[in-house]
């Protein structure tokens, strides 16, 4: 049935669809309207035998999450930003695991300077902590993805991590269809655990491996995302069957059959870059198109350089910076795009075999050899940082930018470069202090003198 | 993730005074001295000779094990343990543990008690987390405290060393004063680890006003049983605090590990007490009680305090801690405890060096 | 597509308002979204809701920089917020207030736009009498109902009803029916 109804709301439907059984929580903005309508339902008692614990930290969330599971309970919990740093060395020591948890990620920036907003330096941060991680475009996506994750991850073994941006999805409010009990019933068996703490078969969880066997684990945990690749699409292709909706997914394609200009593009943002893609063709014809990634880890090589065909130029819009190097999804686009044409596949590749070997340190990227081979120009776009909105006015002026052949191959979306040239002018002369808030000084929104 | 071993033999102590003979009656004997005993950690892993925490942990999880007919689960912190008792592929664990990471044991434990309210198990299967003082004093003192307020059925267990001894004996907040440690080295005139520093976590648990709390060490492993098996007989979080010596990191002969824990005790520096809902209930009087020296000398981390001229003045500081302790808690049959709940007196400001 | 913008301070339910004008636009078969402006204000400090209603599926998310209507919960604002940015020239303007649009200040900005569509109500007060709090969110939504006819009066009371019980929803409703009314006055007028 649809209803108009917040994200958090929805995703905390679907969570509690699924049948949890044990919740745990640390609150944190944005991902506080999740887990308050959990509360809310297992206090309730609607969905017993459910346990809700309030936690101390980030890091015993995830602990908790990491006891339930391994004592055989489907385990939930979601966080953001700082949070889910805090809980950075738990995130690794689930995956290392196995233990197939579902945690929600509401996307938002990192601190210092503190930030409540949205981009997605948190999850990235965390891209290679052995997790999945799927990105929702919108909130119908991010409910349904969250259904989708407990299969995925109990079929696997491997916790799964769902992203949607904070605030823009969490606290936005519109019309969703949360499936019914009797869908999510039909979809999602009960957890079988396959490693259980249980006295009648004693077995040890977490032993140490030295040299001899550490590197071995690695690689299997590698397979195990690859098998993913095409779990994840069967999955979702059940999913819809069920719901009659598609929803996840490795990634989608949008108007990109006769783009010569492919944006690459992950989280909410999408939606307003597909109004302004359609607004572009209409008035100038422009064939442009995007690239919907929806799963990052794995990361789908093989399906991204098919998408992206033999198109001229691609410009990856990135909500997360990695300082010192640049766009981090870029450089994974970037790897994919070397894949050597036979490699990138038609339909008729083999994949499971490929899939299951170790990767092939020859299909490591070269940028040299991406622009020999004549392959498109990639450009990363930084935009969205801290919450600042990414507006159709900037992507029309961006995309036409992009269309005259006058685009940088890194480029700050509306950044005010008037401040960045101020505050680097008072570093050259040796007066400045924090950036931070040197710039809120000159924008006068702090007062003067020392902060 | 690996099944512990087929065992085909075992082996039963008999007769020692520690363990308690065969000839005591059957409900005086140890669990240990029993041949139903679970061999919780079994033969085979890699512990340093004379390690206390080993021998504690066994006896600590045998009667566990014994107290609820075996069936338990352990979530064990990072530390000597956990390395010592799992190298891969082999594990000296016949019970289902779990190791997750080093300060997040009682989480981790708190977790496995969730997953069997919610499978309706928690009435027969039980969870103790386990750890060393640096998984419990330091880096696991949040989850820890969390794991009380929220009142989580775990007996947590810390082996209290009183040093990071798996990664080199370094300083904790367990170290007591005047030890070397390799962080606390006795240069430049200082005293090894700094007087009026650390913590006693036993009395943070007290604090919480949890069901049972107490204190033991590895020289009296009845009592330590008695105690294990007391707590499970509560349900909510309990803590239970053993002493046990490290030969290793304290520089002690590997065969006076139990002499040396009964020296802690006899001396006064280490109370052996048990607190029920925050409330000291009873306490195990020293039977003759010890100048500190005794328990100093046999430990090379305090060598600093008797070679050339020697540090007679944190000989002294040590002393009158211990004296405090026997004040404060009542050590000794003469003296009784002070008036009031032990959490109050030290409120009045008698904190120990 | 229609996009509202309201402005008040953090209390006055202007989040709420946001919510139930989708919800009401929802129940008459629109599509529509609602989201705040996001940040971590605090009881009195200004905030932001937005809402867009279409006759198809919403996929913008960007803040409404050029809105069809501004409700503004909190005169006090006037001064301090550029609360009538980007309204369009045929935009309706409404405004919590006991005192005319003239009163306000706002003559100038009255005669440019079409005159009808600038109106003042002083929700708070009808609010207080209907509600016993001052909260205006729900009495301006009637008063938008009457003044855009984006939605109606039927459909707020609907979603008015799920979301609150009891007196509250009564108080709401009453609320929402007289500033709607006085709307209609001033029309008339």
């Amino acid at each position: 049935m649809r209803e108009q109804i917040e994200g958090s709301q929805a995703v905390a439907q679907a969570v509690a669809r699924c049948r949890p059984e044990v919740i745990c929580a640390y609150p944190i903005t944005p991902q506080t309207h999740i887990v308050e309508a959990l509360s809310r339902m297992v206090r309730a008692g609607a969905l017993a035998p459910c346990e809700f614990v309030n936690v101390e930290s980030e890091l015993a969330a995830m602990s908790v999450a990491i006891g339930a599971c391994a004592a055989g309970a489907r385990a939930y919990t979601a966080t953001a930003s700082q949070g889910l740093l805090y809980m950075a060395e738990a995130l690794f020591n689930a995956s290392g695991l196995g233990l197939p948890i579902v945690m929600t990620v509401g996307n938002r920036a990192i601190g210092a300077p503190i930030n409540i907003w949205n981009d997605q330096s948190d999850s990235m941060a965390m891209r290679d902590c052995g997790w999945v991680q799927l990105y929702a475009a919108d909130n119908q996506e991010a409910l349904d993805m969250h259904v989708q994750a407990f299969r995925v991850a109990e079929e696997l073994s491997l916790p799964v991590m769902v992203c949607m941006d904070g605030f823009v999805l969490t606290h936005a409010v519109e019309p969703l269809e949360v499936p019914s009990q009797e869908q999510v019933d039909a979809f999602l068996p009960a957890f079988a655990p396959l490693q259980l703490l249980d006295p009648a078969d004693p077995v040890t969880i977490g032993a140490m491996v030295g040299p001899e066997a550490f590197t071995e684990v690695r690689v299997l945990a590698h397979a195990k995302h690859m098998q993913a690749l095409d779990a994840i699409p069967r999955i979702v292709g059940e999913y819809e069957q069920i719901t009659g909706r598609p929803s996840g997914g490795l990634l989608d394609r949008y108007r990109c059959d006769d783009a010569d200009t492919i944006v690459v593009a992950l989280g909410s943002v999408l939606g307003t870059l597909e109004e302004t893609i359609d607004e572009l063709r209409e008035q100038q014809g422009a064939a442009i198109g995007a690239v919907r990634l929806k799963t990052f880890r794995p990361f789908p090589r093989q399906e991204l350089a098919q998408a992206i065909g033999d198109a001229e130029r691609v410009i990856v819009l990135e909500r997360a910076f990695a300082v010192g190097a640049g766009g981090i999804v870029t450089d994974n686009v970037r790897a994919a795009l070397a894949l050597a044409p036979d490699q990138a596949g038609g339909p008729d590749r083999a994949r499971a075999p490929d899939r299951a070997r170790a990767p092939d340190p020859a299909r490591a990227p070269d940028p040299a050899r991406v622009q020999d081979q004549g392959r498109p120009r990639l450009h990363t776009v930084i935009a969205g940082l801290g919450g600042r909105a990414i507006t159709r006015r900037s992507l029309r002026g961006l995309l036409r930018r992009a269309l005259a052949g006058d685009l940088e191959e890194l480029y700050f979306l509306d950044l005010r470069a008037e401040v960045v040239e101020r505050e680097l002018e008072r570093a050259r002369k040796g007066v400045s202090g924090p950036h931070a808030e040197s710039i809120l000084r000159d924008l006068r929104m702090v007062m003067a003198g020392p902060v | 993730m690996s099944r512990p071993p087929e065992q085909r033999e075992r082996f039963y102590q008999t007769g020692t005074l520690a363990v308690g003979g065969r000839l005591l009656a059957e409900e005086q004997r140890t669990v240990q001295a029993g041949e139903s005993r679970a061999n919780a950690i079994t033969k085979g892993h890699r512990a340093c000779q004379g390690c206390g925490e080993a021998l504690g942990a066994r006896y600590v999880l045998d009667a566990a094990m014994r107290a609820t007919g075996g069936q338990v689960i352990a979530a064990n912190a990072t530390g000597c343990l956990e390395v010592f008792s799992t190298p891969y592929p082999e594990s000296s664990w016949r019970l289902p543990w779990i190791h997750s990471l080093f300060g997040n044991a009682p989480a981790v434990a708190s977790g496995v008690a969730a997953a069997l309210r919610a499978k309706g198990r928690a009435s027969e299967v039980r969870v103790v987390g386990q750890g060393g003082d640096g998984g419990t004093v330091d880096i696991g003192m949040a989850c820890l405290s969390g794991m009380f307020e929220r009142g989580d059925d775990v007996l947590y267990v810390c082996y209290d060393n009183q040093a990071y001894m798996n990664t080199g004996v370094q300083r904790s907040a367990a170290t007591p004063p005047a030890a070397r440690t390799a962080t606390t080295e006795p240069l430049g005139g200082h005293p090894g680890n700094e007087l009026g520093q650390g913590k006693s976590a036993p009395l943070i648990a007290m604090a919480h006003e949890i069901p049972y709390v107490a204190t033991a060490t590895v020289a009296e492993l009845r009592d330590l049983e008695a105690k294990v098996i007391r707590a499970m007989s509560f349900r909510g979080p309990r803590y239970l605090h053993v002493l046990v010596p490290c030969p290793l990191g304290w520089g002690s002969d590997p065969a006076q590990t139990i002499r040396i824990a009964r020296l802690a005790k006899e001396t006064g520096l280490f109370p052996v007490f048990e607190a029920l809902h925050g409330r000291l209930a009873a306490v195990s009087q020293i039977r003759r009680k010890l100048p500190v020296e005794e328990y100093l000398r046999p430990q090379r981390r305090y060598a600093h305090l008797f070679a050339d001229g020697g540090r007679p003045d944190l000989v002294a500081a040590l002393q009158a801690q211990a004296d405090r302790n026997v004040q404060r808690f009542g050590l000794l049959a003469e003296a009784e405890p002070r008036e009031g709940d032990l959490l109050h007196v030290l409120a009045d400001g008698e904190r120990g060096p | 597509m229609f996009s509202v913008r309201i402005h008040g301070r953090g209390g006055q339910g202007v989040v709420t308002a946001a919510e139930l004008l989708s919800a009401a636009a929802f129940v008459e078969g629109l599509q529509a979204q609602a989201f705040p402006s996001f940040g971590s204000e605090r009881m009195g400090a200004p905030v932001l809701a937005f809402c867009r209603v279409d006759t198809r599926p919403i996929r913008l998310r960007e803040p409404i920089a050029e809105p069809d209507a501004v409700v503004v919960a909190d005169p006090t604002l006037l001064h301090h917020v550029d609360v009538f940015g980007g309204l369009a020239g045929d935009g309706y303007m409404l405004i919590n207030s006991m005192h005319t649009i003239g009163e306000l200040g706002l003559q100038e900005l009255h005669e440019r736009h079409h005159p009808e569509r600038v109106v003042s109500v002083p929700a708070s007060e009808i609010a207080r009498a209907c509600l016993g709090r001052p909260i205006p969110n729900v009495a301006l939504l009637g008063a938008l109902a009457r003044l855009s006819a984006l939605i109606s009066l039927g459909s707020l009371e609907a979603v008015v009803r799920e979301r609150f019980s009891g007196t509250a929803a009564e108080g709401n409703i009453a609320a929402a029916r007289q500033a709607a009314a006085q709307v209609a006055e001033l029309a008339h007028a």
